[in-house]
């Protein structure tokens, strides 16, 4: 089963691919859930596994979110290494409590004499064209618990290497994957290894400005900075978080007192979210190093939207470009702009 | 093999074996016919002398928080037959599901009294070691141990072990969801999984009639095709012999079982709690007539298997192990403010390790 497979893999591919290896190397991995057996999960990413591996190993569940969760709670007492499914973002709130109060704290509750390695899958945020409860990005409540590992993937290659690390890691981990690039594709060689937890790579080298981004909006910053370069000039430098807890200060850190300049991307809606955890860090940093206020461009503070509106919601490219604009490139300070927007 | 609606259905009335006056009135034809068996004198005075014990616990247990000792404490005083007999009957490999209630619960399952107060006490969160102690820490967000007892039950079975998940959980608690999505669960999985709820008349204030419809708390079993009974809380000859059968069932591969015992709290809800704005004093009279303690003695005295040097004898051992508690419970705990990093992950994130500096600078500073 673990057999070299290399030429174009999307990121769908490259999730299967890491849980049948798991599968394969431990014998304690489950993988559990709604429709994830015969069907595959409704995006296919637990596809064949059940007919490769047998019920035993990958198996549905009666329809209730709370039961998958704390069943992976009772079986994590057992000694076993569950890998759930919510099967959308909006619909892993029904798990809430269980995720928040037992996965999350058993370890702390127990000084570390019962632990909880458990794998909670969420294909999350929009861009699908999706209706109501199927869009959400829920990353803000899971990063804002202490306890979880929130990890979330913009490459098939960090797909591959982070679900891997994240089904052997000794706490739970909240695995966020961007319905929108389950099938964006690159040339990879599986099994692929990335960088570890905590580490955020630097997709893009620029000296100007810095734009930070996770997930569904790593394409766009890139694409972005793309443009950025053509359109003014500006050597801009994107980085994928690819966890967002562990954070790593450092990589951002360093990148922005080189620019000077920081636009946080995130899809989430921005009031006390992501996104503005990491200005703030950004701030406290570096300080002295910026040469304009950090921007944050997220979804507006919105429930998401119906499909046909939510190009509205998403931050875009143009978006990002907006942004990048109103960094004080004159040393005029945009002051007006500042009060009336964020 | 297809179970009927008969197979499932509780009894008419609670088991009862033993009736309040300690007469012997049971097991029927109808409890014989479902395995409740009288249990042995030998084993109803083990489990009268862990309820005499367990009852001078709680009762220390009360004095310690009276003298700030804990920072809250649920009594279960009254509830004693359905905190001793079902511990009683587990073997050390199945595992226990407990709730705040149940703190008399695990001292009779032999955890040490310290370890099981330290949630109570405020030095930590659970005290006691859940793995080497096949106990899940106590559980207070309600019902959610029941999907845990479905998740654990099913991973002994996929060991091969022939252990059970026994869960307790309160009348009020079977209101929830994770109540039902853990029975189901159970049931789905066919996990060795007994759910004893001890219903106790109240949630907080709240009484029994505003949670449920349902004749018996027993029949929320029937709609997951659970086998269920009911039996009278406190009555512990009945209480062990239900629960045994129930284990019995799980155990040998038949699946989940639900037991709902009747019986009542006769304290408040906790310390902080005043009864008195929802119950009457009459009331709680009543109940305290039917104490499980006395009633056991009674029997027991009857048949001769309880001595009077017996009796003084584990008056001695309840007042020993009193004061053995009292006494490590008045020494002041370790607390460590540097341990709350520890255990939040594996390894702690960076973030964890600068907030850590900080609070050590702190306590430097402090000591300075
Ligand atoms: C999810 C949740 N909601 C509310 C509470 C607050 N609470 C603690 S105990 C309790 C009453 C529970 O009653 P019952 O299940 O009958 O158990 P008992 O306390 O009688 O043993 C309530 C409402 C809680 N712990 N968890
Ligand atoms: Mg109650």
């Amino acid at each position: 089963m673990s057999t070299q497979s290399s030429g174009t893999v999307t990121m769908a591919q490259a999730l299967n691919r890491a849980l049948r290896d798991a599968l394969t190397e431990d014998e304690d991995v489950l993988v559990f859930g709604e429709d994830v057996g015969q069907l595959g999960g409704v995006f296919r990413i637990t596809d064949g596994l059940t007919a490769d591996f047998g019920e035993e190993r990958c198996f549905d569940t009666p329809l209730a979110e709370a039961g998958i969760a704390g069943f992976a709670v009772g079986l994590a007492m057992q000694g076993f290494r569950p890998v759930i499914e919510m099967q959308f973002d909006a619909f892993g709130y029904p798990a809430f409590e269980q995720v928040v109060s037992h996965i999350a704290k058993m370890r702390n509750r127990t000084r570390s004499m019962l632990t909880m390695p458990i794998v909670i899958r969420i294909p999350y945020a929009g861009g699908i064209g999706g209706v109501e409860h199927h869009c959400d990005s829920s990353e803000g409540y899971y990063a804002h618990t202490p306890g979880l590992h929130v990890v979330t993937p913009s490459t098939p290659a960090d797909a591959y290497s982070l679900l891997r690390e994240a089904i052997s890691s000794p706490d739970p981990v909240v695995f966020m994957e961007p319905k929108a690039l389950y099938w964006s594709k690159a040339e990879l060689e599986l099994p692929a290894r990335t960088e570890p937890f905590g580490r955020a790579a630097v997709r893009r080298e620029g000296s100007d400005v810095t734009l930070v981004a996770y997930g569904p909006q790593v394409p766009n910053a890139l694409k972005a900075a793309e443009v950025a370069a053509e359109e003014e000039g500006w050597s801009v430098e994107v980085i994928d978080l690819r966890t967002l807890v562990p954070f790593d200060d450092e990589t951002v850190a360093a990148s922005v007192r080189k620019t000077g300049r920081c636009v946080v991307v995130s899809e989430a809606a921005g009031f006390g979210g992501v996104g503005g955890e990491i200005a703030a860090r950004v701030s406290e940093r570096c300080f002295h190093s910026l040469a304009a206020p950090v921007l944050r461009v997220s979804g507006l503070d919105i429930p998401y939207p119906p499909p046909m509106l939510e190009h509205t919601h998403l931050p875009g490219v143009d978006r990002i470009l907006d942004a990048m604009a109103r960094l004080q490139w004159d040393d005029q300070p945009d002051v007006a702009h500042l009060e009336v927007s964020r | 093999m297809s179970k009927t609606t008969a197979d499932l259905l509780p009894c008419g009335d609670p088991v009862q074996f033993l009736n309040e006056q300690g007469e012997l009135t049971g097991p029927g034809e109808e409890a014989e016919a479902r395995g409740y068996l009288m249990p042995s004198d030998e084993d109803l005075l083990a489990v009268w002398r862990q309820m005499v014990i367990g009852r001078r616990f709680d009762a220390q247990a009360t004095a310690l928080t009276k003298q700030g000792r804990l920072a809250v404490y649920p009594s279960s005083r009254g509830q004693d037959a359905c905190q001793v007999a079902p511990v009683l009957a587990l073997q050390e490999h199945d595992w226990f599901f407990p709730t705040y209630r149940d703190s008399m619960a695990l001292v009779s399952r032999g955890l040490d009294p310290v370890e099981v107060l330290t949630l109570l006490r405020g030095s930590w969160h659970c005290g006691y070691d859940p793995v080497a102690n096949n106990t899940a820490p106590q559980c207070t967000p309600l019902a959610t141990q029941a999907v845990h007892a479905a998740g654990a039950g099913h991973g002994l079975a996929r060991r091969g072990s022939d252990g059970v998940a026994l869960c307790f959980i309160g009348d009020g608690a079977t209101s929830e969801g994770d109540f039902h999505e853990g029975l189901n669960f159970a049931a789905v999985f066919n996990a060795p999984t007994v759910y004893f709820v001890q219903n106790n008349k109240y949630a907080i204030s709240v009484p029994l009639a505003k949670q449920t419809k349902a004749p018996s708390l027993a029949y929320k079993g029937i709609g997951y095709g659970i086998r269920s009974e009911q039996v009278d809380g406190n009555d512990a000859a009945a209480v062990l012999a239900v629960t045994r059968a129930a284990l019995e069932h799980a155990s040998s591969g038949s699946g989940p079982f639900l037991i709902e015992a009747h019986t009542y709290r006769l304290e408040a809800h906790t310390n902080a709690d005043d009864a008195t704005r929802y119950r009457g004093s009459e009331e709680v009279a009543e109940w305290s007539t039917r104490d499980p303690i006395a009633r056991l003695r009674t029997y027991l005295v009857g048949t001769g298997a309880l001595t009077p040097e017996i009796e003084e004898e584990v008056t001695a051992a309840a007042e020993s192990y009193a004061a053995s508690l009292r006494e490590r419970m008045n020494l002041e705990p370790e607390v460590a403010p540097l341990s709350l990093f520890e255990h939040v992950y594996a390894q702690p994130t960076p973030q964890l390790r600068e907030q850590a500096d900080l609070v050590r600078a702190e306590l430097e500073e402090a000591q300075a």
